[in-house]
């Protein structure tokens, strides 16, 4: 049967049709589909999970793996970063049941803070890679990778782009792949056990793999010549195959699935064959470099195609075929429409104050991000998951002699951050004598990538309830004093500026916790707003809060703010920055 | 066939992605290969959004290529404008026509362009322009207006009405299924 699928959901699918059992994942753009789709349509056959963190998720899907189950672990191209330690000796442990770690790169930086091809881990990790093209392939790639992880015992790379991932194909869907369920759990100390004495041979038996994955590649299924006109021969993979192919259909083509160790036999004899090769590849010359070193004259790659950013249609259709599109100019002085914080957010209140008090705010990864963006311009610095406390620390240390209000920091994270990976940060700040605010704004949920479940909410991905983790009692279980712990109200702006002051002024670290929800994960809508036009002095206060319900209507003397209803959640945080008593609620 | 491009633009929230599962659904239960690509995630919700379409016997790439998209559905007029050079001379701009303020104009940073229709005039290709959301609210949900949008694209393709007010069935959740149904039929009538 055919159906139309997302990259993520085929990715599901393959899972499912290859037997998986097990699945774990931190969620971040473009991966968080893909087990958002194993819960909803094969959660009755695959145990999965959120995870704090995409180290600990790699980390439970390898141990899974040793017990004998197939496993998935996924992450966006900044988590295998934080996964890196495990996945370089989970390469030495090998595995029992396959492991798949799926890598969902971002180029162009969609939705990321940085632009990494990920491909280089393959290399880096000694770690076999497949790269799919399409919503079929990623499928079938998955099963095939799978089969790859089991007959190599390694982990697998399976790594994606954004347009895979958040691409719609048509998808001929299979049957599931019944394994048996394993019932014993084998010693294999020296398989599993990375003492120095252990994993010292484990070294050339992977260099061993890797030359044999060579031989592989040469016959699989998985790379495809597809011989046309022998004037220009390609090399591509992943998403550049689908601009490739479209741009020259008639030219000969190398398409490549397992794009890490590279077969080199059938780049040879492909190169043999044409009077040209040319490399289609976006962001890092992976692809080419390899082929150069094969001694296989390359006539073009990165010389014409960018190393930077998403490879773009247009641009593979002209260099390829010369063909140029013309396009009109675009509507020219067009507002731009930034990502904003949703009306009746619980972080638009607490950006507002910190701007006020002009400290530095060290920033996290998540919607409270946007405090960066006009006109709240709070947010001074922001690096990944986890940093903001830490970089906090490390300012605060330098501008420790400074009595300057301006030098104070005050680092901002949400809940799911502070779980990932900002409770290690606290504990370095704590242990080592710093004196910055923490700010936790926990909304109870996973926010920025649509709202999945944390350690705090008392849920568990597959819906189970779970133990609610208490950010108030954890951070006083660290060592912060208990006068140096503060919950307030996001919303009561008056109270949120004079507890952050008290804290700012101490000598030790502090946590101030918000525990307001998010607006959108739980429905909060109160009575909307209403601005008193009599009232209202047109000072444009009011939309120094950034909401998307408030604008100014109507013409000269006319003008006044005015509050859409249907937007207006009625978090009153507009009135209260209101001097002239102008907004009330309905 | 030629392959046939889309693109749909609007604000974040607004259900853009929806209307581009109704449109999938439907051309493959007419045997056409589809692909299509979009963008979400950071905080979406208020920011711009595009989605490509594509259809035909066979399609490669995912994105429709600058300068060759054959139907432009907007969900917001702005929007509509932002992406109106992607449209062939000879393709279609299908707009709503509820404005939805950015956040640089709710801030008081920039200005709703007043004169988004005289912009709009000089791209070469026919526009219409569709009250979906006040369709949509006639149909009991402002919320439905990608619904109202999915119905004005379907008057200018030659799928079997069945096969839309099946992939429509497919793409909504039941409890709202009545309201998106109707709101599709009053975008049907709008969109000839």
């Amino acid at each position: 049967m055919k159906e139309v699928l997302l990259g993520n959901e085929a990715i599901a699918r393959g899972a499912w049709e290859a037997g998986v059992t097990f699945a774990a994942a931190y969620p971040g753009t473009p991966s968080t589909e893909i087990l958002q789709n194993i819960k909803a349509d094969y959660s009755k056959d695959i145990y999965c999970q959120w995870s704090p963190n995409e180290k600990t998720a790699l980390e439970v899907a390898v141990g899974a793996a040793i017990a004998g189950a197939r496993s998935l672990a996924c992450m966006k191209h900044v988590g295998v970063n934080v996964a890196a330690d495990p996945l370089f000796t989970a390469v030495y442990t090998g595995i029992r049941g396959g492991l798949v770690l799926v890598s969902a790169d971002d180029p162009y930086l969609h939705s990321s803070q940085n632009e990494q091809d990920n491909r280089n881990y393959a290399k880096f990790s000694k770690i076999p890679m497949l790269e799919p093209s399409d919503s079929q392939e990623a499928k079938d790639f998955l099963k095939a990778a799978f089969e790859i992880s089991e007959q190599f015992d390694t982990p697998v790379l399976f790594r994606t782009t954004t347009r895979i991932n958040h691409s719609k194909g048509v998808v001929e869907v299979g049957s599931r792949e019944e394994r048996p369920k394993p019932t014993d759990l084998p010693r294999d100390v020296k398989k599993y056990t990375m003492l120095p004495g252990f994993a010292r041979p484990k070294h050339p038996v992977i260099e061993e793999k890797l030359a044999k994955l060579k031989e592989y590649g040469v016959t699989s299924p998985l790379n495809r010549v597809e011989m046309g006109d022998t004037s220009l021969g390609i090399i591509t993979s992943g998403i550049s195959y689908a601009y490739a192919k479209e741009a020259v259909p008639g030219a000969s083509f190398l398409k490549l699935g397992l794009t890490y160790p590279l077969p080199e036999a059938l780049i040879r004899d492909f190169a043999q064959h044409v009077d040209r090769v040319v490399v289609v590849e976006e962001l890092d010359p992976f692809l080419e470099e390899q082929v150069r070193l094969l001694g296989v004259e390359v006539s073009h790659g990165k010389d014409l195609f960018p190393i930077v950013g998403e490879l773009e249609p247009g641009v593979v259709l002209e260099k390829l075929a010369g063909v140029k599109t013309a396009v009109p100019a675009a509507a020219a002085g067009l507002p731009t429409r930034p990502p904003v914080m949703c009306p009746g957010c619980s972080h638009r209140g607490v950006f507002h104050v910190l701007k006020k008090l002009k400290v530095f705010v060290s920033g996290d990864i998540g919607c409270y991000t946007l405090g960066a963006l006009p006109p709240f311009n709070a947010m001074h610095a922001c690096l990944c998951m986890g940093g903001s406390i830490t970089m906090a620390h490390g300012i605060s240390k330098v501008m420790a002699g400074s009595t300057d209000p301006l030098n104070r920091t005050v680092a901002v994270i949400g809940d799911s951050t502070f779980f990932h990976s900002g409770i290690t940060g606290l504990i370095d700040m704590i242990w080592n004598g710093g004196n910055s605010v923490v700010m936790i704004q926990d909304n109870r949920i996973t926010a920025m990538t649509g709202g999945q479940q944390t350690p705090g909410t008392g849920q568990t991905l597959m819906g189970a309830e779970a133990p609610q983790i208490d950010i108030e009692k954890l951070v006083l279980t660290l060592g912060v004093k208990p006068a140096n712990v503060r919950v307030v109200n996001a919303y009561d702006l008056k109270q949120v500026e004079t507890v952050l002051k008290e804290e700012l002024s101490k000598p030790e670290p502090s946590v101030v916790i918000t525990k307001d929800p998010c607006v959108l994960n739980y429905r909060i809508k109160d009575r909307p707003m209403k601005v008193d036009p009599e009232a209202c002095t047109a000072c444009k206060q009011c939309l120094q809060v950034s909401c998307i319900a408030l604008s100014m209507q109507g013409q000269g003397d006319e003008r006044k703010a005015s509050i859409d209803p249907n937007f207006c959640t009625g978090c009153t945080v507009c009135s209260q920055v209101c001097k002239f008593d102008a907004i009330q609620q309905a | 066939m030629n392959t046939i491009n889309f693109l749909l633009c609007g604000v974040g929230g607004q259900g853009v992605l929806l209307a581009s599962t109704i449109l999938a659904k439907a051309a493959l239960r007419q045997g056409l290969d589809v692909k299509g690509g979009e963008v979400h995630g950071m905080a979406q919700r208020g920011g711009a959004v595009v989605s490509h379409m594509r259809i035909g016997e066979k399609v490669y790439s995912p994105l429709v290529p600058m300068g060759q998209c054959d139907f432009l559905v907007g969900f917001e007029p702005l929007e509509a404008a932002r992406n109106a050079h992607w449209v062939r001379p000879s393709g279609l701009l299908l707009y709503n026509t509820y404005r939805v303020n950015p956040s640089t104009v709710a801030a008081g940073l920039a200005e709703y362009p007043e004169d988004l229709e005289q912009q709009l005039a000089q791209f070469p290709c026919r526009k219409r322009m569709i009250p979906a959301s006040d369709l949509a609210q006639k149909a009991g949900d402002i919320r439905a207006a990608n619904a109202v949008m999915a119905g004005a694209l379907s008057r200018h393709l030659e799928f079997p009405l069945e096969v839309w007010e099946r992939a429509v069935a497919e793409s909504v959740p039941p409890k709202v299924l009545e309201i998106n149904r109707e709101a599709f039929r009053l975008g049907r009538e709008a969109g000839a």
